[in-house]
C-alpha cells in the first residue's frame, strides 16, 4: 500500500518542518491554541513547539499583522494566520501599503519577508462576511507574492517556499481542499521564484486553467468530459498568482486554440480576466477556434439560504457545459 | 494578573433575587416576558442546530438575555441599535418577532433579511435594530456614525452599540470612543463582557478584565454592572438616558456569561475549552430566575402566573417555528436582485 496524505496534513507537515528547522520561523494568529479555528492544519503545534513560537493572540488583526511585518523586518520569518480571508481585511494597510512596499521604497535596503496565511472558509450558510476569497485584489499588488496551492504536496512545499522566500507572501489555502487525498511524497525545498503553473493533464481540444479549489473542479470536469464527450484538455493549476507566469499556458493555447479559466472569485478585475488578457496579448487571436471563456462566482455577495448558496458556488457540471460549448 | 473586577466575575456572588423597588409591575412583567421569550427562542434554535435543520452558524446568548432587554426598554423606535454575531437577544428584545428570526436562520424569504443573512446578519429597521454583523468590532464605528446622524437630526435619538469583550481588542473601538467623546455623540456603548472570546478567557487576551478602562481613557462616562440583573441595568440606563440623548456618550460594561459554547448548541466543548465548574455556577446567576423570584417574593407575580406565561410563550415559539419551517425559500433571482438598488 502506498502512503497517502491530504491537504491539511500537508500544511501541518510544513509547519513541523519549519518549526524544527528554522529558528527564525514563528507563527501568530487567532485560534492557534484551539483545534477549532484552523481545521487539522495546526493540531498540537503549540504543545510540540511551545506557545512562544506558536502564539495565540487577541482579536487584533491589524496589530498582529503589523507585528508580523515588524518581526520580518528585523530578521525573523514569521507567519500571521488569519482563519478567514474576511478577518484579514482589517489588516490590509500592513500587507499592501507597508510590507509589499518595504523593499522598493527603501531602494532595496530593507525587506519584510512575512507570510500572510489566510484561509478561505466558505459555504455552510455562513453568508456574505465569512465567504470571501479576494485573491485577485492581492495579486494586483507589486511586491506581494500570492500563492494558492491545490495539491497536498503544494500546500506543504509551497508553504515552506513562501516562508523562506525573501519577499512578503500571501498564502491562501481553502478548507474545501483539506480532505483532498493524494500519494505521499517527500518534502521538496523549492525556490518560490521557480514555481510556475503546473500542467496536471494533457489534451488537445481545450486549455483549461484553475487555481486552488477550482483546480479540483477542473480536474474532475476534465476526467468526466473525456469519458462522456471525448474532449481532451490541457489542464493547468496556477499555484502562484503574482507574479504570474503565463508561458506554458500560452504554448498550450497555441495548440488547442481554446481557453477556459475557472476562478472561484468574482468576475470583475479578477484573476480569470488577468489570465485571459495575458494570453490574448501575446498570441495572434486568429489562431483561436473560439472566444476565451471564464467561469467565476455570480456578481453578488455570498447568500446564506441554502437554495441560493447551492446556486452560488461553481459546480463541476458548469465547467463541463462550458467545455462542450467552447468546443462546438 | 491585575483583576480590576473581582466580585462581578465570581459566579458565587449575585445569585439571589434582585432589587425591584421603584419599578412598575407592568414593566417588570415586560422584562420577564422578553427574557423568557429570548431564552426559549434560543433554546429552540439550539434544538434545531442539533437536529440539523439549521445550517447557518448560530451564536447563542443564553444566559445573557438581561442586557438586551434592559437596553430595549429605554429605547424608542427611532433610536438605532447595532449588534454583532451574538445578537438574537438584541433583536428579539425590540420586536419579540420570533417568526422573523426563525425564518431567517432557516434561510426563508420571510426572514428579517429575506434569507440572505441567517443568524449572523439580522435587521429590523422599524423597531430600531439597524443591523448585526459577524465581523468583530465592525458595527462599533457604524453605531458611532448613527450617533453622529442622530445628533444632526436634533431629535434626541441615540445610537446603541453592542459588542463583546473581545471586540475591545480591535483598534476601531478606540478610534470610535475617541471620536464619540471629542464630537459629543449620543451613543450608548454596551460591552457584554462574558469573559470569553471564543476559546480564550479575557485573562489571556487583556492585561485587565475591565474594558471600562477604555471609556475612562477617552473621558466617557461609564458604569460597570451585573449583566444578569435586568432591573439594575434598567434603572441605571433610565438615570443616564437623558444625558445620552443630550449628546453625551455613555459606556456600560455588563458582566455576564454565555451558557453555550462560542457557536452552536453544545455547552462549551466546541472550541476545546472546558469551563466545567464555572458554567454550572454561572447558571445559578440566572437573570430570569432572579427576576421572577424577586417578583414572587414581593407579591407581584405568582407561580401560576409564571407557569401560564411560560406556556403562552412556548406556544408562540412552537407556532412560529412550525410556520417558519413551512415558509418559502427566496426565488433564484433574489441572488442578484438586491446587489444594487436598481
Ligand atoms: C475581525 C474578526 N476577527 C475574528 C473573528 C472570529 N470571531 C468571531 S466571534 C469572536 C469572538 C468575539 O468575542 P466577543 O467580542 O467577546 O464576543 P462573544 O463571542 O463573547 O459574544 C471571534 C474571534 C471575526 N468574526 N471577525
Ligand atoms: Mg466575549
Amino acid at each position: 500500500m502506498k502512503k497517502t496524505t491530504n491537504y491539511a496534513a500537508g500544511i501541518l507537515e510544513a509547519y513541523e518542518y519549519l518549526l524544527s528547522n528554522h529558528k527564525e520561523f514563528f507563527i501568530i494568529g487567532q485560534g492557534l491554541w484551539s483545534p477549532w479555528y484552523v481545521g487539522a492544519t495546526m493540531t498540537d503545534l503549540d504543545k510540540k513547539f511551545g506557545t512562544e513560537r506558536v502564539i495565540d493572540c487577541p482579536i487584533s488583526e491589524l496589530a498582529t499583522t503589523g507585528a508580523t511585518v515588524g518581526a520580518a523586518v528585523c530578521g525573523y520569518r514569521p507567519m500571521i494566520v488569519h482563519p478567514r480571508v474576511d478577518f484579514m481585511l482589517l489588516a490590509v494597510d500592513q500587507i499592501v501599503t507597508q510590507a509589499a512596499k518595504w523593499r522598493h521604497m527603501f531602494g532595496g535596503n530593507s525587506s519584510a519577508p512575512a507570510t500572510f496565511r489566510a484561509i478561505i472558509n466558505r459555504g455552510g450558510e455562513q453568508g456574505a462576511q465569512h465567504s470571501q476569497s479576494l485573491h485577485s485584489w492581492f495579486a494586483h499588488i507589486p511586491g506581494l507574492k500570492v500563492v494558492m496551492p491545490y495539491t497536498a504536496k503544494d500546500a506543504r512545499d509551497l508553504m515552506i517556499s513562501s516562508v523562506l522566500s525573501d519577499d512578503p507572501v500571501m498564502f491562501i489555502d481553502d478548507r474545501w481542499l483539506y480532505e483532498k487525498e493524494e500519494e505521499y511524497t517527500e518534502i521538496e525545498i523549492i525556490d518560490l521564484n521557480d514555481v510556475k503553473p503546473q500542467k496536471l493533464r494533457n489534451g488537445n481540444d481545450v486549455t483549461i486553467v484553475g487555481l486552488s479549489y477550482t483546480s479540483l473542479l477542473c480536474e474532475k470536469a476534465c476526467q468526466s468530459i473525456e469519458i462522456s464527450h471525448k474532449i481532451t484538455c490541457d489542464f493547468f493549476d496556477i499555484r502562484v498568482l503574482n507574479p504570474l507566469k503565463i508561458d506554458d499556458i500560452l504554448e498550450s493555447v497555441k495548440k488547442t486554440g481554446r481557453l477556459l479559466v475557472v476562478d472561484g472569485d468574482w468576475e470583475s478585475c479578477g484573476m480569470a480576466s488577468e489570465i485571459i488578457t495575458s494570453v490574448l496579448e501575446k498570441i495572434d487571436v486568429k489562431i483561436l477556434n473560439n472566444s476565451p471563456k471564464r467561469i467565476t462566482l455570480p456578481n453578488a455577495p455570498a447568500p446564506t439560504s441554502k437554495v441560493l448558496e447551492q446556486q452560488y458556488y461553481i459546480k463541476e457540471s458548469e465547467i463541463m457545459d462550458a467545455l462542450i460549448q467552447i468546443t462546438k | 494578573m491585575n483583576q480590576e473586577v473581582k466580585e462581578l466575575i465570581d459566579p458565587l456572588n449575585f445569585r439571589n433575587s434582585i432589587n425591584i423597588d421603584g419599578v412598575e409591575k407592568s414593566m417588570l412583567i415586560d422584562m420577564l416576558r422578553k427574557m423568557i421569550l429570548i431564552r426559549k427562542a434560543e433554546e429552540k434554535l439550539s434544538e434545531h442546530v442539533e437536529s440539523g435543520k439549521i445550517k447557518c452558524p448560530c451564536h447563542l446568548g443564553i444566559g445573557q438575555e438581561a442586557i438586551g432587554v434592559a437596553v430595549a426598554l429605554v429605547m424608542r423606535k427611532t433610536d438605532r441599535a447595532f449588534g454583532a454575531h451574538r445578537s438574537h437577544a438584541h433583536f428579539l428584545a425590540l420586536n419579540e418577532n420570533t417568526y422573523s428570526l426563525f425564518a431567517e436562520v432557516l434561510g426563508k424569504y420571510d426572514g428579517c433579511s429575506h434569507g440572505m443573512g441567517g443568524s449572523m446578519h439580522i435587521v429590523d429597521n422599524e423597531n430600531g435594530f439597524k443591523g448585526s454583523v459577524p465581523i468583530v468590532g465592525a458595527t462599533i464605528p457604524i453605531a458611532t456614525g448613527a450617533g453622529l446622524a442622530a445628533k444632526m437630526d436634533k431629535t434626541g435619538d441615540i445610537a446603541i452599540s453592542y459588542f463583546g469583550d473581545g471586540s475591545c481588542e480591535e483598534g476601531v473601538l478606540h478610534e470610535s470612543l475617541n471620536m464619540a467623546s471629542i464630537m459629543n455623540l449620543p451613543v450608548l456603548y454596551v460591552c457584554e463582557n462574558n469573559l470569553f472570546a471564543s476559546h480564550l478567557h479575557i485573562d489571556l487576551r487583556q492585561p485587565s478584565n475591565s474594558t471600562s478602562r477604555f471609556a475612562k481613557a477617552h473621558q466617557i462616562s461609564n458604569a460597570t454592572v451585573d449583566g444578569n440583573d435586568v432591573v439594575g441595568m434598567y434603572k441605571l440606563l433610565i438615570s443616564e438616558i437623558l444625558e445620552i440623548r443630550n449628546n453625551k456618550p455613555f459606556y456600560m460594561e455588563a458582566y455576564t456569561y454565555r451558557w453555550k459554547g462560542h457557536v452552536g448548541h453544545r455547552d462549551d466543548i466546541d472550541v476545546g475549552v472546558k469551563r466545567g465548574d464555572q458554567l454550572t455556577a454561572w447558571k445559578e446567576r440566572d437573570p430570569i430566575k432572579r427576576l421572577f423570584v424577586a417578583m414572587k417574593d414581593n407579591g407581584i407575580y405568582t407561580e401560576q402566573e409564571y407557569e401560564s406565561l411560560l406556556s403562552e410563550i412556548d406556544q408562540k415559539i412552537n407556532n412560529d417555528w412550525n410556520r417558519a419551517e413551512m415558509a418559502a425559500f427566496p426565488q433564484e433571482e433574489f441572488l442578484l436582485n438586491p446587489v444594487y438598488s436598481n
